[in-house]
């Protein structure tokens, strides 16, 4: 998660621990929710039955200097205490460790919105699920500063995975290296044929070094290695032994990949490149009814990422539906344009999605549609140049939840208050 | 192999003659001290103490008796001169700071007297290194004036135990908090930085703790940027003693096995900082 953002967003649910990271982009978010059973005791709330549950958010930075030396931690804890003291606003962790000693931390944190990416699984096109160990091994083939990868599912079953050339130019003269999959490799294949998706691979190095195996114990384990494993998700799902699923749709629309088991489920989501090369097909009725007739390369632009995190899946009636509910959002076409990459590579997102694309687009709220920063109507750009789009992060307040007032936090920029 | 420095010209003896088979039984303890330029020797029959001093609120003192080395000599009741620690730390690790078994530099160390250099002769197979450092009035030390008799509460833990948590020291905190009581928490050690404060403790049952004497609650604060190099010293220890008198003196005394086996202590005296505030627990 330190790989994503500078802080740590803390929320206690009734199914878990959820830990929460977003970039400063908003183009890659992750989200880490540990089961009840994953602690040796766990308790969601005050005393009180109906005190809300109280989220917050902590430097990463000062998180991190808790579990300082990993190995030594491993040796020498045995046991983890994490309280959050709104009163005292503190966030109490305590380390047990050998010899008796304890080590207490009392971390300063801010109140925060709760942070939700808005996206979904169920309305994927195509997902496929492998141990972590073949993406693992797929990844290490492309140099260490690639910075965006293209994940495709070619025909005859074969997912192949490419690093992303911006311009034919420039083709002839990068190495570009491919690796192709067969379909047994994966446990589960279910991809739109055809279809693919480029995502940025930058920081999501997977480093040669394995982390330690995880031992699903009722340990600090298990989340040291989440916090410190500075290879990603991807070696962490190795370590766990976990395999990865992508669920991905069409370019521009979130991959998403997560992992799961009995006390972990962790969620990976980052924004894949719209192609806006020529073939691509604006979508039909994709509900951006204000914006004027697009041209290719900003069609999947228009849409608006309203991506809800989906706690819908770990969180009842947390009143975000599955199905995206947000006005300006309508599910895509089916049809996938054949430029689009989906990637397929589980990686972790380990750092930041460089944020700024050549073309930086920023959404125009009036205009509803996506303009220059400067204010230049990106209808007129001449030339296609594909655009990372933003995850939109909706600050989303439960519903008949008070919510934490004045120190709203705006996570995006949004046209069409979604609130 | 010991070397047999020249005599000097006058044929009276050095005032200071030592012989060393090992410099590194020197130079490592020099190391644990090393946080100013220069510092102040100060050579007895008993052996050799080098201290050094900051800001007039800390002390560090490296002990090398006279039974380290293989040859100690000492004229006056006592000799004492100014030298630049940093230069002496390079010359006696000239042939390289790598220690490869077996192979060790030997050190003869002169000194003629007030206004004389400091003369080092080094030997590692066969190449012979002379080295003359000038030296310098000796500063007036502080005198902390901490006898056994003072002390109010006083600890023994092993190393082990601290080494981690003075490498981990939140540096972004001010000051370093001891306290040190009879009830809970017994032994903490606690900073106060940019992300929140941290508390280390110590139950008095703990494995790590040799001896527990404390009589009082005392809690104190020092400035942790004074009292970090001590993490070198602690490194290099198996044994450490913390007391504090009434008015929140700090001596911390390291005990140190060198590489033959052989015991010497360094020693760290630090005042408490001035402005003490209620402790945030």
């Amino acid at each position: 998660l330190s790989r994503i953002g500078d802080e740590l967003y803390l929320e206690p649910t009734e199914s878990g621990l959820s830990l929460r990271a977003v970039n400063s982009s908003r183009s890659a978010f992750a989200s880490f929710l540990f089961a009840p059973f994953f602690f040796q005791r766990y308790e969601a709330g005050g005393p009180q039955a109906d005190t809300e549950l109280f989220r917050c958010k902590v430097l990463m930075k000062s998180f991190l200097g808790v579990f300082r030396s990993l190995p030594s931690l491993e040796k020498t804890v045995g046991k983890c205490l994490i309280l959050l003291k709104p009163q005292a606003s503190r966030l109490v962790v305590q380390l047990h460790c050998k010899y008796g000693v304890t080590k207490t931390h009392n971390l300063a944190f801010q109140e925060c919105e709760r942070l939700q990416a808005v996206f979904d699984t169920q309305h994927c096109a195509s997902s496929l699920r492998a141990p972590a160990r073949v993406l693992a091994e797929a990844v290490v083939h492309f140099p260490q500063t690639l910075a965006e990868v293209t994940l495709e599912a070619g025909p005859g079953g074969k997912i192949s995975l490419r690093n992303y050339v911006e311009d034919e130019a420039e083709r002839s003269k990068m190495m570009v290296t491919e690796l192709c999959l067969a379909e047994d490799e994966f446990q589960t294949v279910a991809v739109a044929p055809g279809s693919c998706i480029t995502f940025c691979l930058k920081e999501f190095r997977v480093s040669p070094c394995r982390g330690p195996p995880s031992q699903h114990q009722v340990t600090p384990q298990p989340l040291l290695n989440l916090l410190f494993v500075p290879q990603g998700l991807l070696a962490f799902a190795e370590a766990s032994n976990l395999p990865l699923t992508i669920h991905y749709d069409v370019p521009g629309r979130p991959v998403i990949f997560t992992l799961d088991d009995a006390v972990l489920e962790v969620h990976l989501v980052l924004a894949t490149l719209s192609d806006t090369e020529s073939n691509l097909q604006p979508p039909t009725a994709n509900g951006m009814s204000h914006l004027p007739a697009p041209s290719d390369d900003f069609a999947d632009d228009l849409e608006s990422y309203m991506i809800a995190m989906e706690t819908s899946a770990y969180e009842e009636g947390s009143g975000v539906p599955p199905s995206p509910t947000f006005p300006l959002h309508t599910p895509r076409a089916a049809e996938s344009d054949p430029e689009e990459e989906e990637e397929e590579e589980e990686e972790e997102d380990e750092g930041a999605v460089p944020g700024t694309p050549p073309h930086k687009k920023v959404w125009d709220g009036h205009r509803g549609a996506w303009g220059q920063g400067d204010g230049h109507s990106p209808l007129l750009t001449p030339h296609l140049s594909p655009q990372f789009r933003s995850l939109f992060f909706g600050s989303v307040l439960t519903p008949g939840g008070p919510g934490l007032a004045p120190t709203q936090e705006v996570l995006a920029e949004d046209s069409d208050g979604e609130y | 192999m010991p070397l047999s420095a020249p005599p000097p010209a006058s044929g009276q003896p050095y005032l200071l003659s030592a012989s060393l088979d090992n410099a590194r039984h020197l130079s490592s303890l020099l190391r644990a001290v090393h946080f100013q330029d220069h510092a102040t020797c100060f050579a007895t029959a008993n052996g050799l103490r080098v201290t050094v001093e900051d800001a007039k609120c800390i002390q560090a003192n490296a002990f090398i008796q006279a039974e380290i080395f293989q040859e100690f000599a000492v004229q006056e009741e006592s000799v004492t001169f100014r030298i630049n620690l940093s230069v002496l730390l390079d010359c006696l690790t000239i042939f390289g700071t790598s220690s490869l078994p077996g192979i060790t530099t030997a050190l003869r160390m002169c000194y003629r007297g007030y206004g004389y250099p400091l003369m080092l002769f080094l030997e590692e197979g066969g190449v012979v290194t002379v080295c003359k450092i000038n030296t310098q009035e000796p500063d007036e030390l502080l005198d902390f004036d901490f006898c056994s008799t003072k002390v109010v509460n006083k600890i023994i833990l092993q190393s082990e135990g601290l080494r981690e948590a003075f490498a981990e020291l939140d540096m972004t905190s001010e000051v370093l908090q001891i306290t040190m009581s009879p009830d809970k928490p017994y032994f903490r050690l606690s900073t106060f930085g940019n992300a929140g404060s941290a508390h280390l403790d110590y139950p008095r049952d703990s494995d790590l703790m040799e001896a527990f004497h404390c009589n009082q609650t005392q809690t104190n604060r020092y400035k942790i940027s004074l009292l970090k190099p001590s993490t070198k010293a602690l490194a290099l220890s198996c044994k450490v003693s913390i007391r504090t008198d009434a008015q929140g003196f700090l001596s911390l005394q390291y005990m140190i096995r060198n590489e033959d086996g052989q015991i010497c202590f360094v020693e760290y005296y630090c005042c408490p900082d001035e402005d003490i505030t209620e402790a945030e627990l």
